[in-house]
């Protein structure tokens, strides 16, 4: 509605106009919108995104059997043929490399979503209740002060050694660092006035554990996760470089490297390429973490 | 010519959510030794002014125009390092919040001598006297004691007071205190006010005093501006605002004041409302910036911005009907 | 006819770590036995400086958190020892609205679910409709916009956001209403505002309001009584007519000189206490006001003086200075002399 024309009537002093600062910003809106505003975001969901749809789609992209041996062929450099060249016993790198992603992959968002909901409830559940607290606490930092290495050498000893035994390996012991953030945001929370007012409210205490924090540990838990997959990849890589993750068997990054350690001076291809997109895959998780902290801290997201 | 002359300032923030015109073409001026107080509620922009004085404002997101004079020198055209030279030496600030304000993990006496040791070149032990004859100044018990206290280990009321025994140092002319005693208890208040007051006897500096609370501006102002969105809408000396308002945002302000003893004398103790709410400062407004809210607005007002004109002596008003507006006060 | 609140010598202590190691626990003793009451339509203000303990008393009334010791009575039925689930239905009976217009809204929910929180919680309407009528009724009394249900808080100015907060105490149709600092962060014209409203709706709705504030003038607009509290106890009560006309306690006085008047000029008896006030872990022995009292006598030192009737009817103080004989005593004398 604009203000209707007037003609200023004599004696009426008009105030100066004042010139715009600033040309005008229009933000663009939209995940479009959020996307330009948050490039890390962008940059590190696109490599990641990139690195699953190669792991989906490995049959479709010119892979042949990752496990079939050829010693005829062995440690062939890269070539027309194989791409990534050919390991010690003649399996052709680039397939074992891009079936490789789906282990590291699986293991990365396994551990992840397996820490993050159990780390979730565990802190939620210490946070709220204050008897509980103390004992949970003391059971966390316990399971803190294992070493995931030697705990998933236990469990390998224990167990017969599988992708899932590997997952169980690296969870455990990230589930405290999760529940200890998770609780120091429900402490947080806890004092909330709109915590109180639904106390006031009549409110039962696991709805305002539902309804009034979790929603709010959400945007922490995210990011913490995208962390933990990062570490979890790179975990696994080591564990199945020292003979205590993923079974031979099953091409892993970490056990390519491993197969190629020996050889490696000579040979250095066959250690390069996992190496490389392990690399690249955890740097796309880590942007992708700093990012959505960046763009879920409501402090920081005012600001141009 | 005046202490410090603010001609046409503006300054505009720019954020995801669209440009805000926090000050827009404010012009005022404060003589030596005077006491202006700056009025407004949450959102006109009075603290935003104050900072730009000091140009504390960061530059983006905020854009500054206009021309801000101490001395007849420019302060907006100078390197960092000459501004640098004038804040806590010519011009001093006194912040709202003393606990935040004040480093938590330095000395008292340590954080006066700093700004001691940077202005005037004293060396530590010339500092810390002065130091001790600063808080003494500001009326606190045991000055040599306080020098070695960290500020937590002081009540709010203290703290304040350390906080304007920094400001006043080295002497400023000019002091810009930006809502001193409003995180202050009421009676803690009453004593940081009477040390304003006595302090401006013996200081003898000018002070531009930032506040929403009118009892304050009643007993240490000698002038008074009203802000709102952005705008200055009226100026004058103290007692003639009180007594004949002029612009009606003024009017409404004083209407909703409440007034200590109002039960005793019979008098009608419902408080006068100023009917909607502040503008939003991302929209360009067209007209005056009060008309949305202002009993007497026409379409002029809505149209057409007033300009800020002097409507009697020495007292300026921004309204179309200021004359007409005291005739019905 | 009982009040519909009475609260009888309420302690809460607060423990304290001191001394190496955290051992030797010292109390806080934010409440030392407070008594009070609220009848049916009334407002009752709680007054007081920071530290004075007067939220506290509030949230023990609400049920907060335990209480050390004392009594919590709403309508002849003791509440402060019931267990949670006894509790619930009881708290349909009072409601509050808080200090911070900002966070005392969840900001993650639409402004409909926060206000319909309480009506679900006590059965008061179950199906759609019924809810989205009674949030349309109460959208009206709290003169907000109907179009608001949908909106998030964060699109909301304070004054705003007080309005949701006291649509959501009504919600489930209390006796009484703690407003604890419920206008403190908002500014003068909008505190103008809230307090009407909420003046306008007690006439409406015959509501009981305990009023917390630290803020004197705006109390007088719109309270019946007045208890002003110090350092965990209440120095003072009486109806509002006798608390600013002729105080009975120094701390009252002191208060009530000290708060800024907007009249430029005006002659001011200003009554400047001396030092600050004292740690609640410690108080003063006798009076715990009298480290600070400008009429201080011996007895002060060592007695507590007991909150008792001076004057009229319905005025109470704790001060020795009212067992002297009017003449004697400096704020009667004064009062005659003026």
């Amino acid at each position: 509605m604009s203000a209707p024309i007037v003609t200023v009537p004599p004696g009426i002093a008009v105030a100066p106009e004042m010139p715009d600062l600033w040309s005008a910003v229009k933000p663009p809106r939209g995940v479009i919108g959020f996307l330009r505003r948050h490039p890390t975001v962008a940059v590190g969901g696109m490599l990641l995104l990139l690195m699953v749809l190669m792991a989906v789609l490995a049959p479709y992209l010119g892979t042949v059997d990752p496990t079939a041996l050829a010693p005829a062929r062995r440690t062939r450099a890269p070539s027309a043929n194989f791409w990534f060249g050919t390991d010690m016993l003649g399996r052709d790198i680039y397939s074992r490399v891009v079936y490789g992603a789906r282990v590291s992959l699986t293991v990365g968002f396994a551990v992840a979503a397996l820490a993050s909901m159990t780390g979730l409830a565990i802190g939620l559940f210490s946070g709220f209740v204050r008897w509980a607290d103390a004992i949970l606490q003391r059971v966390m930092d316990g399971l803190m002060s294992i070493p995931p290495i030697l705990l998933a050498v236990a469990l390998m000893a224990l167990t017969r050694g599988s992708v899932g035994s590997v997952v169980a390996a690296i969870t455990i012991p990230e589930i405290p660092r999760v529940s200890r953030l998770v609780r120091s945001v429900v402490l947080s929370l806890r004092d909330q006035p709109y915590v109180d007012a639904a106390v006031v409210a009549g409110t039962r205490t696991p709805t305002i554990i539902l309804r009034h924090i979790l929603p709010n540990t959400l945007a922490p838990i995210t990011v913490q996760a995208t962390y933990i997959c990062a570490s979890a990849m790179i975990v696994e890589a080591i564990l199945s470089f020292i003979g205590a993750g993923t079974p031979p068997t099953i091409p892993s990054w970490g056990n390519i490297m491993a197969e190629g350690r020996a050889l490696w001076q000579v040979k250095p291809f066959i250690v390069f390429f996992p190496a490389a997109f392990l690399s690249v895959t955890v740097l796309a998780v880590n942007l992708l973490g700093d990012g959505l902290r960046d763009a879920l801290d409501p402090r920081l997201a005012k600001a141009l | 010519m005046a202490l410090l002359e603010v001609e046409n300032l503006q300054v505009h923030f720019r954020t995801l959510d669209g440009v805000t015109r926090a000050v827009d073409g404010v012009s005022f001026h404060v003589n030596e030794g005077e006491t202006l107080a700056v009025v407004g509620e949450s959102g006109c922009g009075k603290s935003v002014t104050a900072m730009s004085i000091l140009r504390l404002v960061p530059e983006p997101p905020g854009r500054i125009a206009g021309s801000i004079r101490f001395q007849g020198r420019e302060l907006l055209t100078l390197s960092d390092r000459e501004m640098r030279g004038i804040r806590g030496n010519d011009i001093s600030m006194v912040f709202q919040e003393p606990m935040t304000s004040l480093n938590p993990v330095l000395t008292v006496g340590r954080q006066i001598r700093e700004t001691l040791r940077l202005h005037q070149g004293l060396d530590n032990k010339a500092a810390t006297a002065r130091a001790v004859e600063m808080l003494a100044l500001v009326g606190i018990p045991d000055p040599r004691q306080c020098v070695r206290q960290f500020p937590h280990q002081l009540s709010g009321g203290m703290r304040q007071r350390v906080m304007i025994a920094i400001a006043l140092a080295c002497n400023p002319k000019l002091l810009v205190a930006d809502e001193p005693t409003t995180a202050l208890d009421v009676t803690i208040q009453a004593q940081v006010l009477g040390l304003m007051q006595e302090l401006k006897r013996r200081v003898g500096a000018a002070i531009v005093l930032i506040t929403h609370d009118l009892g304050v501006v009643a007993e240490v102002a000698e002038r008074v501006m009203v802000m709102y969105a952005g705008h200055k809408v009226e100026e004058a000396p103290v007692a003639e605002l009180f007594r004949a308002p002029l612009h009606p945002y003024t009017q409404g302000l004083l209407g909703a004041v409440p007034k200590l003893g109002s039960s005793l004398t019979g008098a009608q103790t419902r408080l006068a409302e100023i009917p909607g709410q502040v503008p939003d400062l991302k929209l360009r407004i067209e007209g005056c910036v009060f008309a949305g809210r202002c009993a007497l607005a026409t379409d002029l007002c809505r149209a057409i911005a007033p300009a800020l004109e002097a409507k009697a002596q020495r007292h300026f008003a921004a309204c179309h009907f200021a004359p007409r507006a005291a005739a019905a006060a | 006819m009982s009040a519909l609140l009475e609260v009888n010598d309420l302690k809460k202590h607060f423990p304290v770590r001191s001394g190496r190691f955290g051992f030797g626990a010292a109390w806080l003793r934010a409440v030392d036995g407070v008594s009070l009451h609220v009848d049916r339509g009334e407002t009752l203000a709680l007054v007081g400086e920071s530290g004075c303990g007067k939220s506290t008393v509030g949230r023990a009334i609400l049920r907060l958190f335990d209480i050390t010791a004392g009594q919590v009575v709403l309508d002849g039925r003791r509440i402060d020892d019931l267990p949670a689930d006894a509790m619930r239905p009881l708290r349909r009976r009072m409601q509050a609205v808080f200090q911070d217009p900002f966070s005392s809204l969840n900001p993650r929910m639409r402004v409909r679910d926060i206000v319909a929180e309480p009506m679900r919680n006590f059965a008061l309407a179950t199906t759609r409709r019924e809810i989205n009528q009674r949030i349309n009724v109460l959208m009206d009394k709290v003169r907000l916009p109907r179009d608001a249900v949908g909106r998030w808080p964060h699109e909301f100015s304070g004054g705003q956001r007080q309005r949701i907060g006291i649509a959501r105490a009504l919600a489930a149709e209390p006796d009484l209403i703690v407003c604890d600092e419920a206008v403190s962060a908002l500014d003068v014209s909008v505190k103008a505002q809230i307090v009407n409203l909420l003046d306008d709706l007690q006439q409406e709705l015959g509501l009981a309001l305990l009023f917390i504030s630290h803020d004197l003038a705006i109390v007088e607009h719109m309270t019946h009584r007045v208890a002003v509290m110090y350092l965990g106890k209440i120095v003072e009560v009486a109806p509002k007519r006798n608390i600013f006309a002729a105080p009975r306690h120094p701390y009252t006085r002191a208060l009530l000189s000290a708060v800024p008047v907007p009249e430029p000029g005006a002659a001011r008896q200003r009554i400047i206490l001396k030092g600050d006030v004292p740690s609640p872990i410690n108080p003063p022995a006798g009076c715990r006001f009298h480290t600070r009292c400008p009429y201080v006598f011996e007895r002060c030192r060592t007695e507590e003086p007991e909150l008792r009737l001076t004057g009229d009817g319905r005025h109470f103080a704790a001060c020795h200075l009212n067992d002297l004989p009017p003449a004697e005593n400096p704020m009667t004398s004064a009062i005659v002399a003026d």
